[in-house]
């Protein structure tokens, strides 16, 4: 009896067993996560502390190079062959380089090197350690005991082999700071700092201003709702690479139809290097000279056109899902359009509105492939994600562009914490 | 609507004035310039004459009375358009492409009276209640923005299909002249170009490989993923449901270096084997995401019973609650595909061989100096169809997918 009082305390053996069943349904999940995202994400940090460039991804490898010299030989009468070792990796050492080669049957070799050992039928180099970019040379001497017409062929018939083990750049235990030091002291670090945040506050708000607008007037339903809807979502729906282009071809100076649509109604004289042009002049604001920047505002209306569907169809959806009661209450007691839109409408919308612009700020912050198709990151708009395409593969430094990446992953970090302080509760 | 008489800021003529300008302004420009597009004519639009024109099919609203306002405000627009544009309504001499001139001059004078009548239709000159004059600035609004929007958001796709049509001198002679000589042999040159000489045949066939096995094997995983979240009870549950959407947070950049290292020493980096393991680890949490949101909707009862008949977990899965949840796994798929059909990133960083391209990756090798933009444009256009297709024709569950699916950009 004393074992039985009350309900059963921890898990009983069917509760175990359905946990044991979620966590294997859960487990391919885990492990592709945990792959490809999780570890990928350690192993940023690990590389932006490691001095390694695009070219030491392969590993280094010993090369060596035989070259006969000498035609037709008398028996007795030497053939010099030179054989050249290389380290193949600029940058990293090779350890324990042995080569040997074999000596033909009928030679007698020679080489006059202590590095080296004669026997019967092969010979052994020891070369040791091995510089980055270091090239040993060797001379021996091979002396047939008859003639031979065509040395060259005989000898290089059998190939050198070598051996050596470089390290692995990415697994050996060389750190460095100097790509932190690199980022930080480079000139335009706190430049491409300011540019990737206003790229991301103004296309972020724009995108949800248009989508706001959008909303409202798909609201109300008319005839060709429907079409304007689908018509609306897509520069969403299409992929990147085709609307970006297309702005390219659009904005273009010389061939693009909007400078010439501008040009044809008086809006502008000359054309207009919307992608390539840093500033657009300066405007001074209460003393304060403030340049008005051209390509950044150009992939920042770009950002906006492209992603304010996303926020169209969430906040359209939370505007069909209000109760129309309040607005009946409100026609009576008299509320104008714009009363019920600023006292009913928008408080109705705030937490969706908040939670996009948390959303969105945090995704158009890691946005990489819109500005790396507009521009490249020229004129200005070089971005933290562009950087980090620009410093590990424009500039060949891994390492960098690592450490880049790393300071992408800390400021989303902040954003994210802050996002989380302030995101509305919901249930 | 209530007249009050009088005159005063809020009144019926302002609101006629603010709309005559705006409607005036817009249809001048959109059709001037489609005018310039469709014909290649040089126009030269005059906003003013325009706005001038808007005014008076405006005026034309307030003074008329009855059925009359209508047809009243599209002749008073066309009438003042002539006059102030001093007989060349477009910029054109009269002589030039006379038809069109005119099918335009219809067309902006029919557009701008029917505007201005479907918002001042029931408005007084004389001062208005708050309300009223608050309903017609609404309408105005409501108006220039579906004229603004249209045009912004369909213009650059007109361009990349009409600069596809065309080649490199004909758009460098005149980036405005988008008509397009329907019997010109070659009009689809840039096409045949992509598919015979650029492999772009092959891009597709591999797009379409690769975005179908992300959706198979993105489903294949999360699918009890999200039936173990929404139904399983184990420790951890809760946590996992929120911080699984976490992961979407990690940007791609960050994931793209040390996944390039690792990938180049593996041999994985220039194989499609290599996307199809990045593609769905990035796909899978936000598909288990909405999946199990979804099976937490569906009553549990008919799982249970199952259960009680006999069926092993698995079973319950795949003969009740994926048979049930069909939308929701048409939402996920559609969406899927669609992320997977338009990467660019990783497509980009990994795929050297042109044997093995995606489209992405084959329409980034045409932004070439070299290579005429028309060919560009048209490689937009083969990446951009079959998605929009999909998109037409599943609007439906690819708005569910998006909607759900929408925390990712």
């Amino acid at each position: 009896m004393s074992e039985h009082k009350g309900p059963p305390k921890g898990a009983g053996p069917l509760a175990r067993r359905e946990a044991r069943l979620a966590w294997a349904f859960l487990a391919p999940t885990f492990a592709i996560v945990a792959l490809m995202v999780l570890l990928p994400l350690i192993a940023n940090f690990w590389i932006s502390a490691k001095p390694v460039g695009l070219a030491d991804l392969r590993p280094p490898e010993p090369t060596i190079n035989e070259r006969v010299r000498g035609d037709g030989v008398a028996a007795g009468e030497a053939v010099e062959v030179i054989y050249t070792a290389r380290n193949s990796s600029p940058n990293l050492p090779l350890r324990n380089v042995d080569f040997s080669d074999t000596i033909p049957e009928g030679f007698t070799a020679t080489v006059d090197d202590p590095r080296c050992t004669v026997e019967a039928t092969a010979f052994t180099c020891v070369i040791g350690d091995m510089e980055p970019s270091d090239r040993v040379r060797l001379e021996a001497a091979f002396v047939p005991d008859r003639a031979v017409e065509d040395p060259e062929s005989l000898l290089e018939g059998s190939a050198p082999t070598i051996t050596g083990s470089g390290e692995n750049p990415l697994t050996n235990f060389t750190f460095t700071t100097e790509n932190f030091v690199k980022v930080f002291d480079a000139d335009e670090f706190w430049a491409v700092l300011w540019t990737s945040i206003s790229y991301t506050v103004f296309g972020t708000g724009g995108a949800l201003v248009l989508g706001l607008f959008g909303a409202l007037l798909l609201n109300q339903p008319f005839k060709g709702r429907a079409f304007l809807r689908g018509l609306f979502l897509f520069p969403y729906v299409a992929p990147v690479i085709a609307v970006a282009y297309t702005w390219v071809t659009l904005l273009d100076p010389n061939s693009g139809a909007l400078n010439a649509i501008l040009q044809q109604i008086g809006a502008s004289h000359g054309p207009i290097n919307f992608l390539g042009q840093t500033s657009m002049g300066s405007v001074s604001v209460l003393g304060y000279t403030i340049e008005m920047p051209m390509a950044l505002t150009t992939v920042v209306v770009f950002e906006a056109w492209r992603y304010f569907p996303l926020s169209f169809l969430f906040i359209l959806a939370r505007m069909q899902s209000i109760n129309t009661d309040m607005y009946e209450a409100a026609e009576i007691d008299g509320a104008t359009p714009f009363q019920q839109f600023w006292y009913l409408s928008l408080p109705q919308l705030a937490a969706i509105l908040a939670t996009l612009f948390l959303m969105r700020f945090i995704w158009t912050f890691n946005k990489f492939d819109d500005i790396f198709l507009l521009t490249g990151g020229a004129a200005g708009t070089r971005t933290l994600t562009v950087n980090v395409y620009e410093q590990a593969i424009g500039l060949s430094n891994i390492g960098a562009g690592a450490a880049v990446a790393v300071v992408v992953f800390l400021v989303l970090l902040a954003f994210s914490l802050v996002f989380f302080r302030f995101s509305p509760k919901e249930g | 609507m209530i007249a009050r008489g009088g005159f005063g800021f809020a009144s019926g003529t302002t609101a006629a004035v603010l709309a005559g300008v705006v409607f005036g302004f817009l249809w001048m420009a959109v059709i001037g310039v489609t005018l310039a597009l469709v014909t290649g004519l040089p126009a030269r639009p005059p906003l003013l004459a325009g706005m001038l024109a808007g005014l008076g099919g405006a005026a034309a609203t307030l003074v008329l009375s009855g059925g009359t306002r209508r047809w009243g405000a599209m002749a008073a627009a066309l009438v003042v358009l002539v006059a102030a544009a001093l007989g060349a309504p477009f910029g054109l001499p009269l002589g030039e492409g006379t038809l069109w001139q005119a099918l335009a001059l219809l067309l902006f004078a029919g557009l701008t009276g029917q505007s201005l009548w479907m918002c001042l239709g029931d408005a007084v000159p004389g001062r208005l209640r708050r309300y009223d004059f608050e309903r017609l600035i609404i309408r105005i609004a409501k108006g220039a923005g579906y004229i603004v929007f249209s045009v912004f958001v369909a213009l650059p796709f007109y361009v990349m299909v009409m600069t596809s049509l065309k080649s490199q001198a004909a758009l460098l002679e005149n980036p405005l002249d988008f008509s397009i000589d329907i019997t010109r042999d070659g009009l689809f040159s840039s096409y045949t170009e992509l598919f015979t000489k650029f492999n772009f045949g092959t891009y597709l066939l591999n797009s379409g490989i690769v975005s179908f096995s992300t959706v198979v094997l993105t489903l294949l995983i999360s699918v009890p993923g999200a039936y173990a979240v929404a139904r399983l009870r184990f420790r951890g549950r809760e946590a996992f449901a929120r911080s699984i959407l976490l992961i979407y947070m990690v940007p791609a950049i960050v994931l793209v270096l040390p996944l390039y290292t690792v990938f180049s020493q593996l041999e994985l980096r220039n194989t499609l084997v290599g996307l199809l393991i990045v593609y769905p680890a990035t796909t899978i949490p936000v598909a288990l995401y909405m999946l199990q949101g979804y099976f937490r909707g569906l009553p549990a009862e008919m799982e249970e019973a199952g259960l009680m008949d006999g069926l092993s977990r698995l079973g319950v899965i795949a003969k009740i609650t994926m048979p049930l949840s069909l939308p929701a796994l048409a939402s996920v798929s559609l969406y899927v595909f669609m992320i997977a059909w338009n990467e660019f990133l990783f497509a980009f960083m990994f795929l050297d061989d042109p044997g093995i391209f995606t489209l992405p990756r084959g329409v980034a090798s045409l932004n070439s100096s070299e290579l005429p933009r028309e060919l560009m444009m048209a490689g937009a256009v083969i990446a951009t169809v079959p998605i929009m297709v999909i998109f037409v024709w599943l609007e439906r569950f690819m708005v569910q997918g998006l909607s759900a699916g929408a925390v990712k950009g």
